[in-house]
């Protein structure tokens, strides 16, 4: 059972560093208005607290324009009736996440928020050249660390960081994936503070998940609103699920004769992805399978069919590393295939993305990604990182500890969000404690300060409110190639002032538009 | 396909049809011990032994009626026959081969799941029992009507079907055996009153109380009844019927897959066993044991077919 548990708590935490507001600061309460106008209704944050994405700095930004005519022709009554449709059509589709923990209510709606986010194609250019950027660089590194180790002999990278990280894998040393790939699928997420300042807050280099609401979320906007799409060109998602099979199918193994085989591997039903890993089989065409569906038959990996077992060349897995050969890895692990690191390494199958890609996105390596961008890219860093504090330096821990309160503190490992602190929204003895904890092992907390995220406005029965977002856009990495789906989700944080975008706390999502030029 | 998704709509289907028999079993049950007065407990004790769940019953509550059996075989978490139980069985089995099935198909199991897990949450007042049964019943007409409207006819629906009739021929042959004894053509019970309620269960027990009347101008009595039952190709639940079904999705399996299986083979023996025979030489034969045996083979068929196409490793 101990292997169930871990990778249900995969999905990432998501409190966002950023300002919590303080009373003054809120968004001032709505006026009676009988206008229809939003440019008039909507007032967005009160002015100086955080950049709001469709009012800017007062006036009417222009990706938000044509969206901002149509809206203000529209009838409350008619939106709300919209979004009821809306949660009945993802309810009856069983587009749900499952939540741990509660036995009634173990399948979750995550709330959808009728009022796109909208971007300039100029902004995406500019978010997925630094995307590629990034992208390309953790490809480099991956393939770096586990071969001549480069970047750890010129000293960009201390060995340390990389020798004692528990997401290394020495089964990885020397070893070159098919087509020299490691995170064929990458899902970067990214915040924005200003007009022209959009941050990393982390790579997501294992297995990301969001992109099924993406394209959901585009379908439903789709069929609630056609008349809109007639209005704006947005540029499609749709393409996804055959872009991704295409990406998955490039990186077969060199011995793999005629059309690849791709399969993908869920942990099964009661994973909090499951939704997700079922969509992505379905849109593309392949078979969905789970560990006991799968063995070593003559040096391949191969699926249980009707007819008999049938080899895979390329495995999608949603399984983290941990659990997917119990031979290699955790001996208890119910998830993964007796073998398949030796299938692997012996160059018959590519499991995707390739196992010891995580120590490419934990939080201490993070603090080092503007110098890894550089090592191997030669270029600047297009997207700025959060400055990262590394408690793990002394003169660098002592600030830390002087400014707990401003700050918010995570584990260099944590990919649940526990054990971690939040010190704008902590009390003086939650910080006192949580100091001691930072004294007896500095290296294993980064610091960061808190960034005053943006808003985007969502639909509420007193009209539109400002709500602050992050955004995921998912990147394809084939051999060569690099391919950015033009939106990706929005995560939402549905409670005024919250920052916490996190679908397992009450967060939501929006459509996420990239308009054509 | 993977075996495994082949298992996932076998049992989803299997489960569904199980769901509407039940509900079914316990329209019958209930109308019998409103209307008639017959000793309604043991009217409520071979529904359960019908639906194959008294030692659960027996386990759990002394002595039989209403309302302890309606909630028992309707709404009963502990009882894995209950229609909650089976209800949301089917639906994981569809999320299990979500893949496989049309947006129609999905949506109306992850339908029926939702409004049946709603109103089975609470007990259900007798007032209430129609309209949930009703409901029950409707929602397994949904989801045949989005697989016969919607699936292309491969070997997923292939699976599909023979969930469906393997769990068909299980519950008519234990329906018919459970009151065989009304069944059996002595002269002292015809037109008797006890007889014509055992038949009137049976018949409502399988939604064929009119359709008898149209299938034969022949006369209501015990040997038509289980002629109708057992031998009429005509009649969808019929053993007949039910056997025929079976050897025609095994056979478009065998030529789709170009292999011969012992699962079809055994399903065509079954059904020669049926084929052309005269309802009095089953009674030569014996009512009971040959509706045993019927049951043995529907099982053997069942387990077969999981083994010939890898449901499991």
């Amino acid at each position: 059972m101990a292997a169930q548990v871990r990778t249900l708590v995969h999905k990432k935490p998501a409190v966002l560093p950023s300002i919590l507001d303080n009373l003054d600061m809120r968004p001032a309460p709505f006026e009676a208005c009988v206008c229809n106008s939003i440019a008039r209704s909507y007032r967005g944050p009160m002015s100086g607290s955080h950049f709001d994405e469709m009012l800017g700095n007062g006036s009417l930004r222009a990706p938000y324009q044509a969206y901002e005519k149509w809206f203000a022709g529209q009838e409350n009554a008619r939106l709300s009736k919209k979004a009821d449709e809306a949660e009945a059509f993802f309810r009856r589709s069983g587009i749900t996440f499952n939540v741990y923990g509660q036995a009634d209510a173990e399948e979750r709606l995550i709330p959808f928020d009728l009022v796109p986010r909208i971007l300039s194609n100029a902004e995406w250019t500019k978010l997925a050249r630094g995307i590629e950027q990034r992208v390309r660089a953790i490809n480099a590194f991956l393939h770096d660390i586990y071969n001549r180790q480069e970047i750890l002999r010129a000293g960009v990278v201390p060995v340390k960081l990389v020798a004692e990280n528990d997401a290394f894998l020495p089964q990885m040393i020397g070893f070159t994936p098919p087509g020299g790939v490691y995170t064929h699928i990458v899902g970067t997420d990214i915040v924005r503070t200003g007009e022209n300042d959009f941050y990393v807050l982390e790579d997501n280099a294992r297995t990301p998940s969001g992109v099924s609401y993406m394209l959901e979320n585009r379908e439903t906007m789709l069929q609630m609103f056609p008349e809109l799409f007639s209005k704006i060109r947005v540029q499609r998602v749709s393409d996804y699920p055959k872009n991704l099979r295409l990406s998955l199918e490039a990186t077969a193994p060199a011995g793999c004769n005629g059309r690849p085989c791709v399969a993908v591997l869920t942990p099964g039903i009661h994973n909090s992805a499951y939704y997700e890993h079922s969509y992505l089989a379905d849109q593309m065409g392949v078979e969905l399978v789970e560990g006991h569906d799968l063995r070593v038959v003559d040096g391949h990996i191969a699926m249980r069919t009707t007819k008999g077992y049938k080899v895979i060349d390329v495995l999608y897995r949603r399984v983290d590393d941990d659990f997917l050969d119990p031979l290699t890895f955790n001996p208890n692990s119910m998830l993964g295939v007796p073998g398949i690191m030796d299938v692997y390494r012996a160059g018959n199958i590519t499991i995707t993305n390739a196992p010891g890609t995580g120590v490419a996105d934990d939080k201490a390596i993070y603090s080092y990604m503007p110098d890894i961008v550089e090592f191997y890219t030669g270029e600047k860093a297009i997207l700025k990182n959060v400055e990262t504090f590394r408690c793990a330096e002394a003169d660098t821990l002592q600030y830390v500890l002087d400014n707990l309160s401003d700050l918010v503190v995570k584990e260099v490992h944590g990919s649940g969000g526990y054990g971690m602190l939040v010190g704008p929204a902590a009390s003086k003895e939650e910080c006192a404690e949580f100091a001691k904890k930072l004294k007896a092992n500095p290296a294993n907390y980064i610091a960061q300060p808190t960034l005053s995220l943006s808003t985007v406005p969502i639909f509420t029965e007193a009209g539109l409110a400002p709500r602050h977002v992050d955004l995921r856009p998912f990147a394809l990495v084939a051999p060569g190639e690099v391919n950015i789906v033009p939106g990706g989700l929005t995560r939402v944080a549905l409670s005024e002032g919250s920052l916490v975008v996190n679908s397992s706390q009450g967060g939501g999502t929006k459509d996420t538009w990239v308009l054509e030029d | 396909m993977l075996g495994k998704t082949a298992g996932g709509l076998y049992w989803m289907f299997r489960y569904l049809e199980r769901a509407e028999n039940t509900a079914r079993l316990i329209e019958a049950g209930f109308r019998i011990a409103l209307t008639r007065s017959s000793d309604p407990a043991s009217e409520w004790k071979s529904v359960i032994v019908t639906s194959a769940t008294q030692q659960a019953y027996e386990a759990k509550y002394d002595g039989y009626d209403s309302a302890r059996v309606t909630d028992f075989l309707l709404r009963d978490t502990e009882n894995p026959g209950s229609v909650y139980s089976v209800i949301k069985a089917a639906r994981d089995n569809a999320r299990l081969v979500r893949t496989a099935l049309t947006t129609e198909v999905w949506s109306a199991v992850n339908e029926t799941w939702m409004l049946l897990a709603e109103r089975l949450k609470h007990p259900i007042p007798e007032t209430h029992l129609p309209e949930v049964l009703a409901a029950i019943r409707q929602q397994s007409a949904l989801v045949r009507g989005a697989l016969h409207g919607t699936m292309l006819r491969n070997d997923i629906y292939d699976f599909c079907r023979l969930g469906t009739f393997i769990e068909r021929m299980d519950s008519t042959a234990r329906i018919i055996d459970v009151k065989y004894f009304a069944l059996l053509p002595s002269p002292s019970f015809v037109g008797s009153r006890m007889d014509n309620v055992q038949w009137e269960t049976i018949l409502r027990s399988v939604s064929a109380h009119r359709s008898f009347r149209w299938a034969s101008d022949d006369e209501y009595n015990a040997p038509n009844i289980a002629r109708f039952l057992i031998l009429d190709r005509r009649m969808p639940r019929s053993l007949a019927f039910c056997a025929a079904t079976l050897v025609e999705n095994l056979t478009y399996l065998a030529e789709d897959y170009d292999m011969q299986t012992e699962s079809l083979q055994l399903a065509e023996t079954l059904q020669k066993r049926l084929k052309g025979r005269d309802i009095g030489s089953i009674f030569d034969e014996g009512l009971h044991e040959f509706l045993r045996s019927i049951l043995d083979d529907t099982a053997r068929i069942g387990t077969q077919i999981e083994q010939d196409y890898r449901f499991i490793s």
